[in-house]
Formats: C-alpha cells, sequence, structure tokens
C-alpha cells in the first residue's frame, strides 16, 4: 500500500498504479485524450500532466504514466500544470479546429482565443495512437501505423496504399477520441480507409449488418464456421 | 589469443620491431574532413614518389584519424609532431609532394605548408608550438591522429588494452565503479550526468541480461567529434565498453552508430574483428572468467535516435519515437532489461582513468566537472575544428587563444554551445570557465560540445529561427508540446524576422517556450525552447529592435533592411554590374544610387563595393 498526497487529500493506492486512476477515483478532474480504458497509456498528448513534489524537487509528469510512491505530493492545478495544459489545448485545437471534443475542453481549461493560424489537412486527427493500438491489440490485425514524423506525421495504412489485413470492423472508429476516422455504409459496400469492402447479407433478413472480412477473421481466430457468421446476430 | 600482461607486452615489442627499420614516420590525416579535402591524393602522390626514389623501406606512410584541424586539410605530421603540415595539395599537389619529399631527404622545412597565424605575422614548424594545439589536453583524444585506426598493434603498443588487463585480472568490479565513481567523471553525450551513479544503478539493477550501449549518434548540426573519434581511435570505446561491461555485470553491449558515418562504422568494425582475434572480446577475457561480445548496429537516421530511450527502441527494430523514463533506463531500458547507455567519448575517458588512476583524472577540470571535454568550434573564429580542453577553460582562452579570435578583426557577438538544445552567450560572459553547471546556469548547455561562434554580422532572432527550424523538422511528432509548440514558436519568430512582429509576441514565446520545455515528453522538446529564451533572455534589444522599430540590427532579416550606397561612392560601376537585378543606376565616376523598389536584397553590391560604400540599414 502507497501513501501519497493529491491536492493535499491523503489518498492510497496500491503498488505499480499510475497516478491518473488513483485520482480520477479520488474525484480529481484530470483530463486526457490520449489515454484509454483498455489501451492503457501512451504520453502522447500531454493534457494529463500534473505537478509531483518529490523530496525537494518539483516536476512537471504525466499522470498516465507516472508510478505512485510514497510520499510524493501531487498536485493537479499548479501553475505550471495549468499552462501546459492549456497550451496543449490551444495547439491542439489549432490543429483540429473542426474537432468538437477539443473545442469543449479548450473553453474549460480557459483558451479564451487561439493564437495560431488554423491547419486545413490535419482532420481532427491528434495522433493519440489509440486507433493504431486498437487495432493491433484489441482487434489483432495491425493494420494502422504512423507515418513521417513532425509536422508529417500521420496515421496511415502501410504505403498508404489500400491495406492487406485491415477487415473493416471499425475498432478504430468507436476509439478515436475526436471522430477523424471516416466510414460510410452505402448500398452493402463499406467504405473505411480508402478502400471498399463488401458486407454480408443475412440470409434470414436480408440486412446488411458486417464486414465479408471481419466475419472471415472471426471465423478464422473463432473456428466458428463462416456460414453461421453469415446470419446475422438477430437472426441466429 | 592475448591472456596476460606478457602477452601484451610482446605484441609491444613485435610492434616495435615492426616499425624500427623505418627512420622516418610521415602521418597523413585520413579523417572525413582530410579525406574529402585530398588526403587519398597526397598518400598516392607521396608512396608513388618514395618508392620513386627507394625511400619506400625506410619511411613508414601512416593513415591516421583526424587531428581537429580539418578546416585547413589535408594535414600531414612528422614524426611525433616534429613538424606540422597542412593544406598539403590543396594547390599544386606535385609542387607539395616534392616538398615533402624535400623534407623526408633534406629535412628541408616547407615555408609554404607552415600553419600560419591569421595576421600572417607568426608561423610555427612543430604541432606543439601552433596554439591551437599548444593549449589542448588530449585524453580522449589522445591517440587521434598519432595512430592508425586500423592497426590494433599500433593501439596496443601506445597502451591500448592494458587498462582492460588491469581492470579484469587486479580489479574487482566493485573496485573499477569505487575509481569511476571517485573520477567525478559526466556524461558527456549532453546531460552530465554522473557516470559512476549510472554504471551503479544498471549494477544494483534486479534482473538480467543486462546491456551497455554506446552512442554515437550524433545528430547535432555540424557536429563531428564523435565521428572523428570513433574514426580515430576505435579501440579505446571498445575497451571503455568492456570494462563497462565487466564493472556492470554485462555481457553483451551495442556500439550505435550513426547511419551518415560509413568510415567511423568500417573502422569500428575493423577495430572489433580485431578485438576479437586477439581475445580482448569473446569468452574468458585476459582469463578472468568474463565474456563480453560488442555488435554495431546503424542509427535510424535521425537527430532523436540519439535519445536514450529512442535509440534503444530503435535498436529493438522498432520506430525511433522516446517514451517515458519515469522508470529508469537502468532498471528498464533495452528490451526492459537493466541497461547502460553511454556516450562514446565517455566510453572513451575510462581506460584513461583505469591506467592512470581516478585521482589524476579528478585532479583535471572543474571543482563539479572532471577531464577535459571535446568541442567542435566552428562560425566567425579564425582557427575552427576540433578540440579538446580541460573543462574550466574560459570561453575567451577558447575562442581568442586557441581559436586566435575572430575572423576578420570583427566583433564577437555570442557564442552558441550545446547544438539545437542549446543557446547563445553573450560576450559579457566570455570569462566562463565552461562546464556543464556554468552553461546550465547561463541558460544554455554542454549538449554534445558544440561550439558555434557568432560575430556581429550574426541576427540573435535569426539564429534562433535557424535552431526551430532544425528541431521543426526534428521533432519525432510523439508528443503535441513538442510537434505543435516549436512549430509554433518558429512562426512567431519567423513573422518577428518578416517584421510583422507585434508588442504581444515576446510573452508569448516566453510563455509557449516554458510550455514546450515543461510539458514535452524528451530531451528534444524539454531544451527545444532554450536558443529563443536564451536569445531573448541576453539579446531582448534585437528582439526589440525587429518588433518596434522594424530593423534588423545585423542587417540579416532581409524584410528589414535596405541597401544603399553612401557618398565615398567612386562610381567603379562593379556593383552596377554584379547587380542580378539590374536595379544599381549611376554614371562611370560618379556615385551610383540604388533602386530599393527592385532590389532583391542579394547582398551583391555590398560584397563586392571595394570602398566599403555600400551600407546596410
Ligand atoms: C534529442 C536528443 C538527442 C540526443 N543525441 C545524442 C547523441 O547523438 N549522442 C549522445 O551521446 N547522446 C545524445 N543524447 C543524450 C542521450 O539521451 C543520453 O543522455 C546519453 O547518450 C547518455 O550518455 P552519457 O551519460 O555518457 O552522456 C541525446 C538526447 C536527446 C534528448
Ligand atoms: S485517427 Fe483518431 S484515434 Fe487515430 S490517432 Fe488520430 S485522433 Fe487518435
Ligand atoms: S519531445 Fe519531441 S522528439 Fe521528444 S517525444 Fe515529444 S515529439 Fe518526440
Ligand atoms: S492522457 Fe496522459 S499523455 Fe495523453
Ligand atoms: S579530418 Fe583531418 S584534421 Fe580532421
Amino acid at each position: 500500500m502507497i501513501e501519497f498526497t493529491i491536492d493535499g487529500k491523503k489518498v492510497k493506492a496500491t503498488e505499480g498504479e499510475f497516478i491518473l486512476p488513483v485520482a480520477l477515483r479520488e474525484g480529481f478532474d484530470i483530463p486526457t485524450l490520449c489515454h484509454h480504458e483498455a489501451l492503457g497509456s501512451d504520453g502522447r498528448c500531454r493534457i494529463c500532466v500534473v505537478e509531483v513534489k518529490r523530496g525537494s524537487r518539483k516536476r512537471i509528469v504525466t499522470s498516465c504514466l507516472y508510478p505512485v510512491a510514497d510520499g510524493i505530493e501531487v498536485s493537479t492545478n499548479a501553475p505550471d500544470v495549468m499552462l501546459v495544459r492549456k497550451s496543449v489545448l490551444e495547439l491542439l485545437y489549432a490543429r483540429c479546429p473542426e474537432a468538437e471534443v477539443l473545442g469543449h475542453l479548450a473553453k474549460k481549461y480557459g483558451v479564451e482565443n487561439v493564437r495560431y493560424s488554423k491547419d486545413h489537412d490535419k482532420g481532427k486527427c491528434i495522433l493519440c495512437n489509440i486507433c493504431i493500438r486498437a487495432c493491433a491489440e484489441i482487434v489483432g490485425v495491425s493494420a494502422l501505423g504512423f507515418s513521417g514524423k513532425g509536422m508529417s506525421k500521420k496515421v496511415t495504412t502501410p504505403f498508404d496504399e489500400p491495406s492487406d489485413t485491415c477487415i473493416a470492423c471499425g475498432a478504430c472508429v468507436v476509439a478515436c477520441p475526436t471522430g477523424h476516422i471516416f466510414m460510410k455504409d452505402d448500398k452493402g459496400v463499406r467504405t473505411i480507409w480508402k478502400k471498399k469492402f463488401p458486407l454480408a447479407q443475412c440470409p434470414e433478413c436480408s440486412r446488411f449488418h458486417a464486414p465479408v472480412e471481419q466475419l472471415q477473421y472471426i471465423s478464422k481466430v473463432t473456428n466458428v464456421p463462416l456460414e453461421t457468421l453469415m446470419v446475422c446476430q438477430d437472426c441466429r | 589469443m592475448i591472456q596476460s600482461l606478457d602477452d601484451l607486452e610482446k605484441i609491444k615489442e613485435d610492434f616495435a620491431g615492426r616499425i624500427k627499420k623505418y627512420g622516418k614516420t610521415v602521418k597523413i590525416c585520413f579523417g572525413t574532413g582530410c579525406v574529402s579535402s585530398g588526403s587519398q591524393a597526397v598518400y598516392d602522390g607521396l608512396v608513388g614518389a618514395l618508392e620513386k626514389e627507394s625511400l619506400n623501406k625506410k619511411v613508414r606512410v601512416v593513415k591516421t584519424g583526424c587531428h581537429g584541424f580539418c578546416e585547413k586539410g589535408p594535414i600531414v605530421v612528422f614524426n611525433d609532431d616534429e613538424i606540422f603540415y597542412q593544406s598539403v595539395g590543396k594547390k599544386k599537389i606535385e609542387e607539395d609532394i616534392a616538398l615533402l619529399l624535400d623534407t623526408i631527404k633534406n629535412g628541408k622545412v616547407a615555408d609554404k605548408l607552415l600553419y600560419k597565424s591569421a595576421d600572417k605575422l607568426k608561423k610555427f614548424v612543430s604541432t606543439k608550438e601552433i596554439p591551437f594545439y599548444a593549449m589542448q589536453k588530449k585524453i580522449v583524444l589522445d591517440l587521434n591522429g598519432a595512430i592508425d585506426p586500423e592497426d590494433i598493434d599500433e593501439y596496443i603498443a601506445h597502451g591500448g588494452y592494458s587498462a582492460l588487463q588491469k581492470a579484469l585480472t587486479a580489479m574487482t568490479p566493485d573496485e573499477v565503479l569505487d575509481w569511476v565513481q571517485k573520477s567525478g567523471l559526466r556524461g558527456r553525450g549532453g546531460g552530465g550526468f554522473s557516470t559512476g551513479t549510472k554504471w551503479k544503478s544498471c549494477k544494483d539493477a534486479h534482473g538480467g541480461p543486462k546491456y551497455i550501449m554506446a552512442n554515437g549518434d550524433e545528430g547535432d548540426p555540424g557536429a563531428f567529434m564523435d565521428r572523428s573519434l570513433m574514426e580515430g581511435n576505435p579501440g579505446v570505446i571498445l575497451e571503455g565498453m568492456i570494462i563497462g561491461g565487466y564493472t556492470i555485470g554485462s555481457n553483451q553491449g551495442y556500439i550505435y552508430v550513426r547511419d551518415e558515418y560509413p568510415l567511423a562504422v568500417k573502422r569500428l568494425g575493423i577495430a572489433l574483428e580485431q578485438a576479437v582475434k586477439y581475445g580482448f572480446l569473446g569468452k574468458n577475457i585476459f582469463n578472468s572468467g568474463f565474456d563480453f561480445d560488442i555488435k554495431i548496429v546503424r542509427g535510424g537516421g535521425a537527430f532523436v535516435c540519439g535519445e536514450s530511450t529512442a535509440l534503444m527502441s530503435s535498436l529493438e527494430g522498432k520506430s525511433g519515437e522516446p517514451r517515458a523514463k519515469y522508470v529508469h533506463t537502468v532498471e528498464k531500458g533495452l528490451w526492459d532489461k537493466p541497461s547502460n547507455l553511454n556516450n562514446v567519448e565517455t566510453w572513451a575517458c575510462v581506460p584513461a582513468i583505469i591506467n592512470r588512476g581516478w585521482q589524476w583524472f579528478a585532479s583535471i577540470g572543474s571543482e563539479g566537472s572532471k577531464g577535459t571535454k571535446v568541442f567542435s568550434l566552428v562560425g566567425k573564429v579564425n582557427n575552427t575544428g576540433l578540440i579538446e580542453v580541460p573543462m574550466g577553460t574560459t570561453l575567451r582562452q577558447i575562442i581568442f587563444d586557441l581559436g586566435d579570435g575572430i575572423q576578420n578583426n570583427k566583433e564577437f557577438k555570442a557564442v552558441q554551445t550545446g547544438g539545437p538544445s542549446g543557446g547563445c552567450i553573450p560576450k559579457e560572459y566570455l570569462d566562463t570557465a565552461v562546464d556543464f553547471d556554468t552553461l546550465w546556469e547561463l541558460g544554455s548547455m554542454m549538449g554534445s560540445g558544440g561550439m558555434i561562434v557568432m560575430d556581429d554580422k550574426n541576427c540573435m532572432v535569426d539564429v534562433a529561427r535557424y535552431f526551430l527550424k532544425f528541431l521543426v523538422e526534428e521533432s519525432c511528432g510523439k508528443c503535441v508540446p513538442c510537434r505543435e509548440g516549436i512549430r509554433r514558436m518558429l512562426e512567431i519568430v519567423e513573422r518577428i524576422c518578416d517584421g510583422e512582429g507585434d508588442e504581444g509576441d515576446i510573452a508569448h514565446l516566453k510563455e509557449l517556450g516554458r510550455a514546450v520545455n515543461i510539458g514535452s515528453l524528451c530531451g528534444l522538446g524539454q531544451s527545444a525552447s532554450n536558443p529563443v529564451l536564451s536569445t531573448l533572455r541576453y539579446f531582448m534589444d534585437e528582439y526589440e529592435a525587429h518588433i518596434a522599430h522594424k530593423k534588423c540590427p545585423a542587417g540579416v532579416c532581409k524584410p528589414l533592411i535596405n541597401y544603399t550606397i553612401l557618398d565615398n561612392c567612386t562610381g567603379c560601376t562593379l556593383c552596377a554590374r554584379e547587380c542580378p537585378s539590374n536595379c544599381i543606376i549611376g554614371d562611370k565616376k560618379k556615385p551610383h544610387t540604388i533602386d530599393t523598389k527592385k532590389c532583391i536584397k542579394c547582398g551583391m553590391c555590398y560584397e563586392v563595393c571595394k570602398f566599403g560604400a555600400v551600407n546596410v540599414v
């Protein structure tokens, strides 16, 4: 058992835990963007920062990755914390002016006006890595990755080509915190990551219910016959 | 197989026997700099001439590593630094070969090839007399330029691998650690972290296997100290690493070398192969029961790959993105195992500490920084090159004594230290004794040892812009403050340089600069604002001139300057003829004028005018 304080309040945690879940459990407000319940932390967005005082040394750390330790004093609202958080939100908002979630957060944390010219070529993507991790760690097909570095970094399929491994499951779409990823179902075809995927039509009710490739993948990993899966869940 | 001191002595004797038959030694620099200025042609020319004169059995011609004076290359040195020749074969190669031959045969010193001070008043014959060398103290670069880096026997003949023999046969790992700790050695890769403390944490860390690594990524623009060391004396790095492995309890080392350094890779490879052959690597080294191997890995090519966690991730075959270090890499580093990374120069200090004792090392340098530091001295200084000086040498000594002052007798303005993460130090601090802590206090840092000297024709806002631009391109893009923040700082600074800065920009830069420094994930972002913050700290008036008066005092930022012709114009017409935009008018022998509307501000007229009649305002 580890004991430390957050904004002066004594809290308990288990060894190996990070500050973020402890703080949220204790009712403190720490925003996050690149952290995901099922995927853990990645340290990219930096809005979850807190100030940690250890001995006489104070420093800004990301709460989502900083392991708790006995006796540390955590501040969730020190001036430097607010400076980083606000700066990051202003920067992100200028990058992705269309992303509603950023608009809300920016307002909440005191960004009054955005002093930078707005980008129009980044869509809503903040490069949080959640879609990539979801595709690799939850779905297991690793169809996505980053390409480039710095300002030209982006999420894409290998070589920007239609992916061979994507199964059009849409897990990335669900996981994305900003709604950047385009996915559309139309006339039995799903379009995602610049590729068209036929949707399976349920032999019972004629409904288009899931991409054929996704069903094939599920069949392969679960050994459930494809014919069974072709029938939609309602009719099964 | 070499297993004892006697075996080492035997190699030394054999080597002495091998070179005894030669009466003279000529060392030709084969560092990257001199190779590109033509040392191969000098070598071929000289070897050919010696053969013709049947002197090839009498004179030993050695290809060495960098002598540090690359600017003046190709460098040729006789015997033990007796005669130092520079720019050999740069003009009229046959003539220079004849001069070399004359020196060899008749001992005649060739005036043409000697080094002369910038004011041309003094010339120097031996290396030791040249202020550029006389003021240096070489520990790391001791054998650079003195030995053939592709011949392990010559390294051994100069004491190479004796420290390894001593450490493995006469000292326990704890003793070696104790010495390294007491020596006060601090990491040369930039951070200045205590090497002994790092080794101890890694040694004490639970679990294994443990790994040690040498950082030879050197991504700073213009830096070449690590390259020269790897090319000039690869053996000393290997020896340091093997001693480190023994101390820490690791059996596997990696050398991570920047991909653009093919010659370093080649020479390290040769040194490695020869060390394996002699049994300095492999099983049961010096019969001590200690096994160690080293692999050379070529870097991913990005500046950020020199950062410790990015380097490890790149070594693991993943993309070179840094990660949080809240759990230190000495506990969980390469493949999540305890790992110890040091810069190649740090490793190169280790054999000297073991050979000569920690007291000796600790007696050199300043209070908090021991030993020497290799710097690359470049910019508007007369002598540019690689230098190694004791920690605590002042900036003035480095720039004005060793560097022989500012080019063309211009005014010194600032020195930029620490590479892209460093800062600019103004003339008030010229007497600062350079070490890790003093530079840090001045808002700059040691970094890997870059030193760029600037004169009054350097605009400090433009300097900030240059480094920001480099960093924008090198940010890996993982975390927001660095990826988005640096680029926005650059936008603001560019605006200022274009004369479109406004009142709020300074405060905005300071605020954003702080957010980027404290909010970024890795050292790149955490120091990215230094070029801006340090120039703001010392050269605020220059920012203000740009913002409030729309002037660039140094005459660098194009949109803020105008070229005009003064009354002392003789009407020689040279500028009018050279102007690419044909905007200079005037009759022969009458003062000319510039049509500022058509002027593209290329500065050509300013460059060519022989009467100083073109003015920048
Ligand atoms: C962006 C960045 C680039 C770096 N590049 C290098 C490098 O090229 N060589 C190096 O030795 N250290 C470099 N470092 C420092 C390393 O992270 C690390 O601190 C160093 O290699 C440790 O060795 P030392 O303790 O011997 O200095 C870099 C750090 C950062 C943040
Ligand atoms: S697409 Fe969405 S989930 Fe993927 S990196 Fe961008 S913002 Fe994150
Ligand atoms: S600070 Fe810059 S280089 Fe370092 S992780 Fe963040 S984006 Fe990458
Ligand atoms: S949530 Fe912690 S860095 Fe993004
Ligand atoms: S390469 Fe010859 S002196 Fe540096």
